[in-house]
């Protein structure tokens, strides 16, 4: 078991780090040139030695290899260098940033967890005939609609059409629910079509027909037999959700105008501000590895049946 | 090869595109619930496909020959004619330019198809040569290829595209590769474990049995043998590029304005929600049905394949 931890763990610091290399070849070592796109503006009025020094400190006439030990170096001890657009450590604006984010994806996860739970159950109960294929049919439908879209038309029909959600100047609660909602929905899709196939393959097995022969009823079965059995699956794809959930993030917050790591991103996009956009692109691998590692840890735990087979786990 | 069989080769469930989990779907239905189904002769009459097929079409048709659905101009506005709600002249109504927002729906059909089409057929070629190097040759290689696969796909697909947009700059050209280059990885990784299981197979062994070469083989049996599976699989990525182009295109590094892109022209209708509610509505319903009705397709020709 211990072997299994430390090869898994050693893994997971392998993908980190070829992230890392990634993400550094991408932004960093390709040609281009923030510093002196933002600094030759003619409206801060820099002489060319003054460019030259604030290069100097940026280092980025050095040769991509000591940069690239010198980066390495800096994210291991949490520093991700400094913002061109704002001139702060960009450790500083992510510490800002990432509270709202956090509580944003988390609500949005949970809600997104309820209405898939909703759509599964509705779908299983009986006396849904036709209404159940139409239920079946939602999360196809909900991966098909533009996230940033979903958005603008929430805020025009509970905002202006029906006036029931204020979005200017929104109490610090009331202005979360559309954005929970829009990342909520299309997150909730594949959550349902796995609880959704899960449930059907498992009242397939026996020990279904056994609990249905003792005279359970279907509610009974679905909640007391199928209900874990369904469930634990959808712990496998938590590392993708992460993604989504982050991608989400990006767009909803720039539609609804919230601070946090997506409006971050989305700056740092516009403004070309490569150390800004590295360290969330190597955080969130980070994250995403580090969620696969504790799924594959956790799931032994939550399903017994797993532990005489812990080299199948993948 | 059983229908169960089957299933499991479809199943994607770690590819970065919640659409590849759904395709999953079906062949577990066939599977546990209705085995019996599955075996009529008839093909029964699906509305829904039929109906799928009709919207590409038109959306095609958009594309290619844009005149002949409208005669206005999808760029110069109509003096007096701003902001017109629908009405028969305008049946989806009209900008604040004065532009006729049907016009500029179907001309800009154009854009957000080629785009994803650029795109999917970039992650298909890229990404059918790694799997095919990774799941032929072997050995390190395919190890080497493997992980470079898993890290692509530790990276959020928009903050990797994101990435590729800040290297490039923006543009319609750019936000295509970007795009393209996040479903690089999925692809290497369903050609890879095709290629793995075609090469194990009787006749791939015959075939080098009597004398073909390793090219060989791989051109005439490996290579054609493995395609199958990734055609539905390609069609599914045309519906997410489109997405994912149109979000791009609504951040602004896709194409610039005017360019009538339907995700640049649900941001510009942004800024009139609260008055003309027809300028962010109708371009996202196009979207989405067009999104719908390629994900249909796809399940479609997934299930024709079993």
């Amino acid at each position: 078991m211990a072997r299994y931890i430390v090869s898994r763990v050693g893994q997971a610091l392998l993908v980190l780090w070829a992230a890392f290399t990634i993400s550094f070849v991408l932004l960093q070592a390709m040609p281009g040139d923030a510093v002196l796109i933002k600094f030759q503006n003619p409206e801060y009025g820099l002489s060319a030695e003054q460019i030259a020094d604030i290069r100097a400190a940026y280092d980025a006439d050095g040769s991509v290899l000591p940069q690239y030990v010198h980066t390495i170096g800096n994210f291991v001890t949490g520093d991700f260098g400094y913002s061109l657009q704002a001139g702060v450590a960009v450790s500083a604006q992510l510490a800002a940033n990432l509270p709202s984010t956090i509580r944003l994806a988390g609500l949005a996860f949970a809600a997104a967890a309820v209405l898939a739970v909703i759509i599964a159950v509705l779908s299983n109960l009986s006396g849904f005939g036709r209404l159940r294929s139409f239920i079946q049919s939602l999360p196809s439908l909900f991966v098909s609609i533009p996230t940033f879209w979903l958005g603008i038309m929430l805020i025009q029909i509970f905002s202006f059409r029906f006036r029931l959600v204020p979005v200017i100047n929104p109490g610090e609660w009331e202005g979360l629910i559309l954005p929970v909602l829009t990342i909520a929905v299309p997150i909730s899709a594949p959550m349902a079509q796995i609880l959704l196939r899960n449930i059907d393959e498992v009242l397939t097995r026996p020990f279904v027909s056994v609990a249905r022969a003792k005279g359970a009823s279907h509610a009974f079965v679905l909640w007391q037999h199928v209900a874990k059995n369904a469930f634990l699956p959808v712990l496998t794809v938590a590392g993708v959700l992460f993604g989504e959930l982050l991608a989400g993030a990006v767009i909803t917050e720039t539609v609804f105008g919230l601070n946090g790591i997506g409006s971050l991103t989305e700056q740092a996009v516009n403004f070309q501000d490569v150390a800004v956009l590295q360290a969330i692109v190597v955080i969130s691998a980070a994250a995403f590895v580090a969620i696969n590692l504790a799924v594959d840890l956790l799931y032994p735990v939550l399903d017994p049946r797993l532990k005489t087979k812990l080299g199948a786990v993948s | 090869m059983t229908i169960l069989e089957a299933g499991e080769r479809h199943r994607n469930i770690d590819s970065p595109n919640p659409l590849d989990w759904i395709s999953a779907a079906p062949a577990a239905e066939v599977a546990t619930r209705a085995p019996a189904k599955a075996r009529s002769y008839t093909l029964p009459i699906q509305p829904g496909l039929i109906f799928a097929y009709f919207i590409l079409a038109i959306a095609l048709l958009w594309a290619v020959a844009p005149g002949l659905f409208t005669s206005y101009d999808p760029v110069q506005g109509l003096p007096g004619q701003q902001l017109k709600a629908p009405s028969a002249l305008h049946f989806l109504g009209t900008d604040a330019l004065g532009r006729d927002l049907y016009t500029r729906l179907v001309y800009g059909a154009v854009h957000s198809l080629t785009g994803a089409l650029a795109a999917v057929v970039i992650g298909l070629f890229a990404g059918t040569a790694l799997g095919v190097i990774a799941g032929s040759i072997g050995g390190w290689v395919d190890e080497i290829i493997m992980r470079v696969v898993d890290v692509l796909l530790s990276i959020p697909a928009l903050l990797l595209s994101l990435s590729i947009i800040i290297l490039l700059g923006f543009g319609t050209v750019n936000a295509a590769i970007a795009v393209g280059f996040t479903s690089i990885a999925s692809f290497a990784r369903l050609v890879r474990s095709e290629v793995v299981s075609v090469r194990r197979s009787e006749y791939v062994e015959a075939a080098f049995g009597s004398g073909g070469t390793f090219f060989k083989v791989l051109w005439r049996h490996v290579l054609p043998n493995s395609l199958t599976s990734v055609i539905a699989f390609t069609a599914l990525q045309v519906g997410s590029a489109i997405l994912q182009l149109s979000t791009l295109g609504f951040l602004g590094y896709g194409a610039p304005p005017p360019t009538p892109e339907w995700g640049l022209l649900i941001a510009e209708g942004r800024n009139y929600i609260a008055t003309a509610w027809w300028l962010t509505a109708a371009p996202g319903i196009v979207a989405v049905l067009v999104v719908l009705s390629v994900n249909r397709v796809s399940q479609a020709i997934g299930k024709a394949q079993r």
